[in-house]
């Protein structure tokens, strides 16, 4: 009882401050894009992806050599002029291997966290929306696949449908779909009481209506940070289970395979194991940076 | 008692509940709404109700997982016995029959779950031996891992995450955002590979690779383990800090700290009376969360590192079609993480009682 009392007072403050704070300040315009160059750290993520991403685009036609292409005689090279980051065993040159293996990275992400996203909002919006039995069944659902250790999980899920770059994003995918639909369904929770929505179901729109046009548009904020964050999970997956050998066969440029094929000449050669894995964490950074600088610029709460 | 259930609805209504909050309440949360009294009972309700939502969530895993491993082609009888052409398809009947394949599958479903209810996981098909035997060797391996990255992971960060909060905008604080963020972006794989890299091959002090029984050698013991469980804990550690900067920063903004500051208490005694004891909850609901992810981490951990948990057990044994290791293990793997998120939802509970009420 109290504490909604003092979280009343709370707001009711806040709205006092954000009144005051509209009349001594001029307006101004509340974009992502704007809240984005506020944050430095967001911003720096965002650097970071644009060039990663031009990479997984260009990164193919620029590169010096092929991905598979070998030079027999110059195996296990270090770092030079004629070859930047090194060789690998079989005398292939590292920098042409990461330029060509942005491109899974960038596919992985896009292709698991598309699915897992859609599915999570469809999943999330039915189950918040809904509430009723449609809303156990789904957490239930959703509960039991969290049960599962993620990496098991994949794992289970590539051995069962075969070995290949296409399983790997379903696995991930269906391993990062349950938080989507936790976090879609809390945001439709705490949108689907509102007065407008009230108003919608008043005027007698139509259930799909009232989701699409009055929901979705105003959870969009924690999607899209969850959308950021999970691009990181589903590279990080994606790098785990190469390094595991699942995924992309080997000769493919995948940057886990990378590490993993090269852990056995750690100590003759440790740039072959290295410049593949810090790939890995600068994107990985990269989008835990805008993910993180995203949230704290959509939620209000945050801004000090 | 129906009279005292209206007559405590009537009270409750007095007090601004509305007929439809009443209908929805439980008659022990009447009797606190009314008279405010703490009370024992809705703690238990709270942990009975908890517990039988266990038993589908399980029941889902073990449906699942025993779905996906009779969906993998390949026979496991055939992979037991391997493709020698001269065993004819009478004796290839024979082996089926005596794991039980020959059967409908919701009748060996239902064999294996009664098993496992009373404690008979199976026997691998590899080694033959049971897996009560086979776990018991591995299990103590992947929960000394488990508790050192634990350990190593919590400890440290909280007491950080919690200077990063106090000493706001401060280097501290800007370090700490700086291992974080790396924290959950370096991959535990690479950050394995850096460690031995660094501490295996240039210092030479510790071994790359192997075990050694904690009950054998506890110092080689302890070399053994302390690169795999520092890879294992740094994602841990960062989130810890993360969500600990962030929920004392939360705390350290509310009225009662400003009233306590007010009132002339010692800076110390506000943090620790005050501050850390309300920052507790999330900060118990995160690193619950973040144990029980831990055990998906062994799997590549003690592979690289060879080390012969039930991590390593399980990836091998899905490469080996080893179905009944993968079915269980899985199974026990589960239950385990389900249990600490049990335990971190009750434990959350007594440290905030206004959530055994609700659902």
């Amino acid at each position: 009882m109290s504490s909604t009392a003092t979280a009343a007072i709370a707001t009711t403050n806040e709205r006092a401050s954000d009144f005051l704070a509209g009349i001594s300040r001029p307006v101004r315009k509340k974009t992502i894009w704007g809240s984005i160059r506020r944050q430095r750290l967001a911003l720096t993520g965002f650097i970071i992806i644009l060039i990663f991403a031009t990479i997984a685009i260009i990164g193919p036609s620029i590169a010096p050599h092929g991905p598979t292409e070998q030079f027999s005689k110059d195996r296990l090279q270090a770092p030079s002029w004629q070859y930047p980051f090194g060789t690998d065993e079989f005398g292939r040159d590292i920098l042409s291997r990461l330029l060509h293996g942005a491109r899974i990275s960038f596919k992985v992400g896009l292709i698991a966290v598309g699915i897992a996203g859609t599915f999570g909002v469809l999943f999330g919006m039915a189950s918040g929306y809904l509430g009723g039995w449609a809303d156990n069944v789904i957490t239930l659902l959703m509960d039991i696949i969290y049960a599962f250790p993620a990496v098991l999980l994949a794992i289970a899920i590539i051995t069962l449908r075969g070995n290949s770059l296409n399983n790997a994003m379903i696995a991930i995918a269906v391993v990062y779909t349950p938080p989507f639909v936790r976090i879609v369904r809390g945001a439709v929770l705490t949108v689907r009481n509102t007065a407008y929505v009230e108003a919608a179901r008043a005027v007698g729109a139509s259930t799909p209506r009232i989701l699409a046009s009055h929901i979705f548009p105003n959870i969009t904020a924690p999607l899209i940070v969850q959308t950021s964050l999970s691009f990181a999970f589903a590279i990080l997956s994606e790098a785990a289970l190469a390094f595991l050998g699942l995924g992309n066969k080997p000769p493919a440029p995948s940057w886990g395979s990378m590490v993993s094929s090269s852990y056995g000449f750690l100590q003759i050669a440790p740039w072959a194991a290295i410049f593949p894995g810090v790939a890995i964490g600068l994107t990985v950074l990269g989008f835990n940076l805008l993910g993180d600088g995203l949230r704290d610029a959509l939620d209000p709460r945050l801004r000090s | 008692m129906p009279p005292a259930a209206s007559i405590l609805a009537g009270e409750a209504k007095q007090i601004g509940l509305s007929g439809k909050d009443v209908s929805s309440l439980e008659l022990p949360q009447l009797q606190k709404a009314a008279h405010g009294e703490r009370l024992a009972a809705p703690m238990l309700t709270f942990i009975l109700r908890r517990l039988a939502l266990l038993i589908p969530v399980l029941l889902g895993v073990s449906l699942i997982v025993f779905t996906l491993i009779h969906m993998i082609p390949g026979d496991a009888a055939m992979l037991a016995i391997g493709f020698d052409q001269r065993i004819s398809a009478e004796q290839r009947e024979l082996v089926r029959k005596s794991y039980g394949l020959d059967e409908p599958l919701p009748v060996q479903y239902w064999k294996w779950m009664s098993h496992v209810l009373q404690g008979d996981l199976g026997r691998s098909l590899k080694t033959k031996r049971p897996l009560t035997q086979e776990l018991q060797l591995r299990l103590p391996v992947t929960i000394e891992l488990a508790l050192l990255a634990g350990l190593l992971g919590m400890v440290p960060a909280v007491a950080v995450g919690v200077l990063a909060a106090v000493k706001r905008n401060s280097w501290a604080d800007y370090a700490t955002t700086v291992i974080t963020l790396l924290g959950i972006s370096v991959p535990n794989f690479l950050l394995a590979t850096l460690l031995v890299l660094c501490f295996s091959f240039w210092l030479k002090w510790l071994p790359p690779i192997g075990y050694v029984k904690f009950t054998e050698d506890p110092i080689q013991n302890l070399k053994t383990m302390i690169l795999p469980a520092f890879s294992l804990s740094l994602p841990l550690a960062a989130v810890m800090m993360r969500n600990t900067r962030s929920a004392v920063l939360e705390v350290l903004s509310q009225d009662h700290v400003r009233v306590a500051r007010a009132k002339g208490m010692a800076n110390r005694t506000v943090l620790t009376r005050h501050v850390l004891r309300n920052a507790s909850i999330p900060i118990i609901t995160v690193g619950g969360i973040q144990i029980a992810t831990l055990l998906g981490g062994t799997v590549i951990i003690e592979t690289i590192f060879g080390l012969p948990g039930i991590g390593k057990y399980v990836y091998e044994a899905i490469n080996g079609r080893d179905y009944p290791v993968v079915q269980s293990v899985t199974l026990v793997i589960s239950t385990m993480f389900v249990l600490i998120s049990l335990i971190v939802d009750v434990l959350y509970a007594v440290m905030d009682p206004r959530l055994r009420t609700s659902k």
